[in-house]
């Protein structure tokens, strides 16, 4: 059986993702050798439209980005979002809280008219999509687990419950126990609660987990003290795309 | 030059994997002695982060006449996205500008933020820090000298084949990034958006034992970035032979090889605090372009490895100092194809120093000391690290409750980009009467050389124009 070819592809974004996939060292060599990679612009030189899977990294910012994604979404029969921009908009979207003449300007002063650019999507919001992998950035066990059930024809597992769950495993002490804020309540699962176990706290960057209940979230930060302001820092970081941001 | 050009072009062909289109020509005929007027454009270099193209305009009589860089990386408008933020998310915010600095970036931010607030932090953090900055600047490194140039170098396309013709080699390199990696991650938790740096300090902080395992780790990859000596001292006359004098701009101190801190230095101008940043960087917008570009005394500047070993050469440690002696690299040298070279001078000085500051830490004792507090006032600040591809400076200003006013970011391909612009330039009477493949090589491999991290650069803009072409790798266009 021939090998399936996979390319990857990227938009607006830090190309974080694709650096932890480098970042798998040898074991990136024992996946490559079940594929066949036809494009992988940071890492390869040459470059095939001929792929099966296309693996799309960053958030969709300027119309005649869609043409692009349009095109990959033609040739490959599998698309997989790379990350926090592709699958759910991401830091991309903070910008979408500001007027669009106001941040233009304010990085590009007057020659602002120059360029083109509207709000900050994720992919899905242009094309189907047919798996994601979150994160910001994508842990890279996970996308090799999900590629090893990509490449067997299954649907990739992703947890469909809180962050909370994985915190608690983690043996973290609750954020709201310390009085600070967190999105865990709310946010997919999979990460195995990274930002808690480092000292920090969720920040939303894998998306809602599905059913979150934003009413009760909120109620949540209200109680432990969280202003108004803060509650909405911590709600656009990431999900500025989602309902759940103010 | 022109045999290692073939050489390349013939492995090339070998090792494309099959089904896969090679670099696409189209349209006009297969690549040969070139005969104008046509295009010669380097669509999406490969084998740099972020999208980059080159485009050499060929006349009727075969001569280049004009070479064009240029960046249509999608923009992404991060200095107006901090504006109104917290100065605690500032950095986590700033860290994804780039997947491959993100610890550069953060440490720069919180240099500014910590500068603007008046937040004075520990030696113990400063120690850390600085150890999170060699880190990254080592794995980095090792990936662009061994994944993204050596290909160029043994004439095949990417690290994939030389896993099969060079096993050993790769192995080591591969060995010495993951120290490099478990380095990062051993004192930033994760490495791409780490999550340990706060304004005044860590929140995590590594075991005595961890540190120990550190410095045998580092000590043991000590061979393996001299193998890597070894081999690169024997690829040297590889590189094409081309020398352009440029002023080169980076970080000084009086003590040390800086990377961390210190004053912005230049070899064409006087010593500036980091305040004044915006004396030297001088940003403007071009049109035909794409990010902001800059220039200082001449017409571009560079920084980057190259341009910090011209600066710094003399405070080298040994093993560094003895690696750029085998490699042939002098304080002064104008060729840009040697920045590689400068990374693998830099690779092993990083090494040593942080066996040093390993060593410091464990002598001193970690402890676990709460962040300094910050005070929050409206205050401006800046900061200045050397990242992998050169120096990077964050600039704040922030309101009263501490959130932001204003921020600047000058990142550091933006500051190569006019430099590489006007290298380009100086190659163009080299290029007549070479193929199309020659041609693409030594391009791409100069632009390549800078380690260009295009979507660092905050501004980009889109200078594609309307080309709704596939996106080959290379494409000729007849006029």
């Amino acid at each position: 059986m021939a090998k399936p070819k996979i390319a990857f592809f990227d938009f607006a974004s830090c190309e974080g993702d694709q650096l932890q996939i480098a970042n798998l060292e040898e074991r990136l060599l024992d996946i490559l050798g079940h594929v066949e990679v036809v494009s992988f612009r940071e890492v390869v030189t040459g470059h095939s439209d001929d792929y099966d899977v296309a693996f799309v990294e960053g958030s969709i910012t300027r119309p005649e980005d869609e043409a692009r994604l349009k095109e990959i979404r033609k040739n490959a029969k599998i698309l997989v979002a790379l990350g926090a921009c592709a699958t759910i908009g991401g830091i991309n979207c903070l910008k979408n809280f500001q007027a669009e003449n106001v941040y233009r300007e304010e990085v590009y002063g007057a020659q602002a008219r120059w360029f083109s650019t509207y709000s900050a999507r994720p992919l899905k919001s242009v094309v189907k999509v047919d798996a994601e992998i979150h994160g910001c950035p994508i842990d890279p066990n996970e996308f090799a687990r999900m590629t090893k059930e990509l490449l067997q024809g299954r649907t990739p597992w992703i947890p469909d419950f809180p962050v909370c769950v994985e915190c608690k495993q983690a043996g973290n002490v609750c954020r709201y126990e310390m009085g600070r804020m967190c999105l865990g309540i709310i946010t997919r699962a999979g990460c195995k609660a990274a930002c808690v176990t480092e000292g920090a706290h969720c920040w939303g960057c894998r998306g809602l987990a599905p059913g979150a209940n934003l009413d009760a979230a909120r109620i949540v930060m209200d109680r432990a003290g969280s202003d108004r302001k803060a509650t909405q820092d911590l709600l656009r970081f990431f999900l500025g795309d989602t309902g759940a941001a103010l | 030059m022109a045999k290692i050009a073939s050489a390349k072009t013939a492995a090339k062909t070998k090792s494309t994997p099959k089904g896969a289109a090679t670099p696409i020509s189209t349209p006009g005929p297969q690549p040969g002695k070139t005969t104008g007027p046509k295009k010669v454009h380097v669509h999406y270099l490969t084998r740099v982060e972020g999208h980059g193209n080159i485009i050499v305009d060929v006349e009727a009589d075969g001569r280049v006449s004009t070479c064009r860089w240029e960046v249509p990386e999608a923009p992404r408008f991060f200095e107006a996205m901090l504006v109104g933020r917290d100065y605690k998310d500032v950095h986590h915010i700033v860290s994804r500008i780039c997947g491959i600095c993100a610890i550069g970036h953060q440490l720069a931010s919180l240099q500014a933020t910590e500068d603007a607030l008046n937040i004075n932090v520990s030696e113990q953090t400063h120690i850390l820090r600085r150890l999170a900055l060699h880190a990254e600047n080592l794995q980095s490194h090792l990936l662009h000298i061994a994944y993204l140039v050596l290909p160029d170098l043994m004439g095949v396309d990417s690290i994939l084949p030389l896993a099969a013709t060079h096993k050993d080699a790769v192995l080591k390199f591969i060995a010495a990034r993951r120290v490099a990696n478990e380095f990062s991650r051993l004192i930033c938790g994760r490495t791409t958006h780490p999550q340990r740096f706060v304004p005044g300090g860590f929140t995590m902080f590594p075991s005595t034992e961890e540190l120990e395992a550190l410095r045998t780790k580092l000590t043991d990859s000590l061979p393996n970035l001299d193998f890597a000596v070894d081999l690169f001292a024997t690829l040297t006359d590889r590189f094409p032979k081309f020398e352009r004098e440029t002023e080169y701009v980076g970080l000084v101190s009086p003590a040390e090889y800086a990377m961390y801190w210190g004053e912005i230095g230049s070899t064409k101008d006087e010593r500036r605090p980091v305040r004044q940043y915006r004396n030297i960087t001088r940003e403007y917008i071009i049109p035909t372009s794409t990010a902001k570009w800059t220039k200082n005394q001449g017409e571009s500047y560079m920084v980057g490895a190259l341009a910090r070993f011209n600066l710094n050469a003399e405070h080298l440690l040994p093993r560094a100092a003895a690696a750029a002696k085998k490699l042939g690299l002098k304080k002064g040298c104008t060729n840009p194809y040697f920045i590689t070279i400068a990374q693998l001078v830099e690779s092993v000085h990083t090494v040593e120093e942080s066996l040093q500051l390993v060593d410091e830490l464990l002598t001193r004792g970690i402890r676990d000391e709460a962040p300094a507090k910050a005070n929050i006032f409206a205050g401006r600040g800046a900061g200045a690290v050397e990242v992998p591809r050169g120096i990077l400076f964050h600039a704040y200003e922030y309101d009263e409750q501490g959130r932001i006013f204003q921020a600047d970011c000058v990142i550091p391909t933006n500051q190569n980009h006019a430099n590489i612009q006007k290298d380009l330039e100086a190659l163009v009477p080299t290029l007549t009467g070479l193929t199309e493949k020659e041609m693409e090589l030594k391009l791409s491999m100069l632009v390549r050389a800078y380690d260009p991290c295009i979507s660092c650069s905050t501004h980009c803009i889109d200078a594609r124009g309307l080309d709704n072409e596939p996106q080959g790798m290379v494409r000729f266009n007849y006029k």
